[in-house]
């Protein structure tokens, strides 16, 4: 009931909607949680990376992210980078099967096509930002979404250490890549 | 005087907590009067300005990176240049790139994200460079208001405490605890490139 009534204050009681670093923040967090395609391919960098394990458990989920804000700053300036949609698709699809597959490429191979995906991402989501937002708060809940999914992904693949774990991260490696899949084929029809 | 008696019971705590954190309003980051004078004003405003707080916690953890003598180095040469920057946008009042933000994020989130082992010297030169022109940035819109110097200070002293906190978390830091300070640099890193995007986009 204490928690009920203090917490009833706290509803939003403007109709009209909010600007300013709250909002972005929170706009910003929520964008990257806003599509299955990105979702999948961003957990998939998790996992990817604790099969690699060190210094790829790492390296993958930062190059991600910083390729991704360089694919988002040219979203934002107007640049155009073809077939976004579809190399998102493609990101899930591929990162999919390197995990389904366990697949163990240089360190520098998995690198670029970590990057490379990064890029399509986002730049589809800094073509997406809302207008009128805070740049900052919403660029600061974008990248830290973007890094609890790395999270998620890294989490998820610490049952590699168990030989059932290694199976069904596989399998999860292949629900992925049929996700990834859908998603292509949706963009490119 | 007690004016924040802690609640006993577990569920007053929770209804404590939820209350206190639906308190703050949203706030501006410029030129916030705070009622309690221009120190406090400054403080506030660092404290509400992300892009400049996220900076200097990146230099401080650049700096702990660096080793102690580095992070002692950069912990007072740091607010200094603020303050002098600061005191120099005061008198010119000539405007600065509104790149400067991003840019500072980008190289700080980058120097820690590669582990740099840049040495005493470059981190202070780092730590000048970005502490004068931030500081400058800061100086130029207090100028409308009575107590910029002492605003200033504020800010500075913020500055230092963050940049103090910073460096004292990186500070030999190994193993995976090293990892994590050099991914939140690369964070750093990409929050000051969309804000480049973001702030080309809307000039």
């Amino acid at each position: 009931m204490v928690i009920a009534v203090v917490l009833f204050p706290l509803a939003p009681a403007q109709a009209h909607v909010q600007r300013g670093g709250a909002t972005g923040f929170t706009t910003g967090f929520y964008h990257p949680w806003s599509g299955w395609d990105h979702i999948l391919a961003m957990v998939a960098v998790g996992v990817w990376g604790v099969q690699l394990g060190r210094p790829a458990i790492w390296l993958l989920p930062v190059t991600f992210p910083v390729i991704m804000s360089i694919g988002g700053f040219l979203g934002l300036i107007g640049c155009p980078l073809p077939g976004t949609e579809v190399g998102i698709g493609l990101s899930a699809l591929l990162l999919g099967l390197m995990v389904a597959a366990e697949a163990r490429p240089p360190l520098w191979v998995a690198i670029l096509m970590v990057g490379i995906f990064g890029l399509y991402h986002g730049h589809a989501h800094g073509t997406e930002l809302p207008p009128n937002e805070d740049g900052l708060s919403y660029s600061i809940g974008f990248v830290m979404a973007t890094g609890c999914l790395h999270g998620v992904g890294i989490t998820l693949g610490l049952v590699h250490r168990w030989k059932t774990g290694t199976i069904v991260l596989r399998i999860a490696g292949m629900v992925i890549a049929l996700g990834g899949a859908f998603f292509t084929w949706r963009a490119m029809l | 005087m007690n004016f924040f008696p802690r609640p006993k019971s577990r569920l007053r705590r929770l209804a404590f907590l939820f209350f206190v954190i639906g308190l703050p309003a949203r706030a501006g980051a410029h030129l916030v009067t705070s009622g309690l004078g221009p120190v406090y004003d400054g403080m506030e405003h660092m404290l509400l300005s992300p892009d400049q707080w996220i900076m200097v916690a990146g230099l401080g953890l650049l700096a702990g990176l660096n080793g102690a003598a580095a992070g002692r180095a950069a912990l007072f040469s740091f607010p200094c240049a603020w303050f002098a920057g600061g005191g120099t946008g005061h008198l010119i009042h000539l405007p600065l790139p509104l790149l400067i933000p991003g840019v500072a994020l980008l190289v700080v989130g980058g120097l820690v994200a590669a582990d740099l082992k840049a040495g005493r010297k470059i981190v202070v030169a780092v730590a000048v460079v970005l502490g004068f022109l931030q500081g400058y940035l800061n100086g130029v819109p207090p100028g409308a208001v009575d107590g910029a110097p002492l605003a200033l200070l504020g800010a500075s002293v913020v500055a230092f405490v963050i940049l103090a906190l910073g460096a004292g978390l990186a500070v030999n830091v190994e193993g995976w605890r090293r990892i994590v300070v050099r991914v939140a640099g690369s964070w750093m890193a990409a929050i000051g490139i969309l804000l480049l995007g973001w702030t080309i986009r809307k000039s």
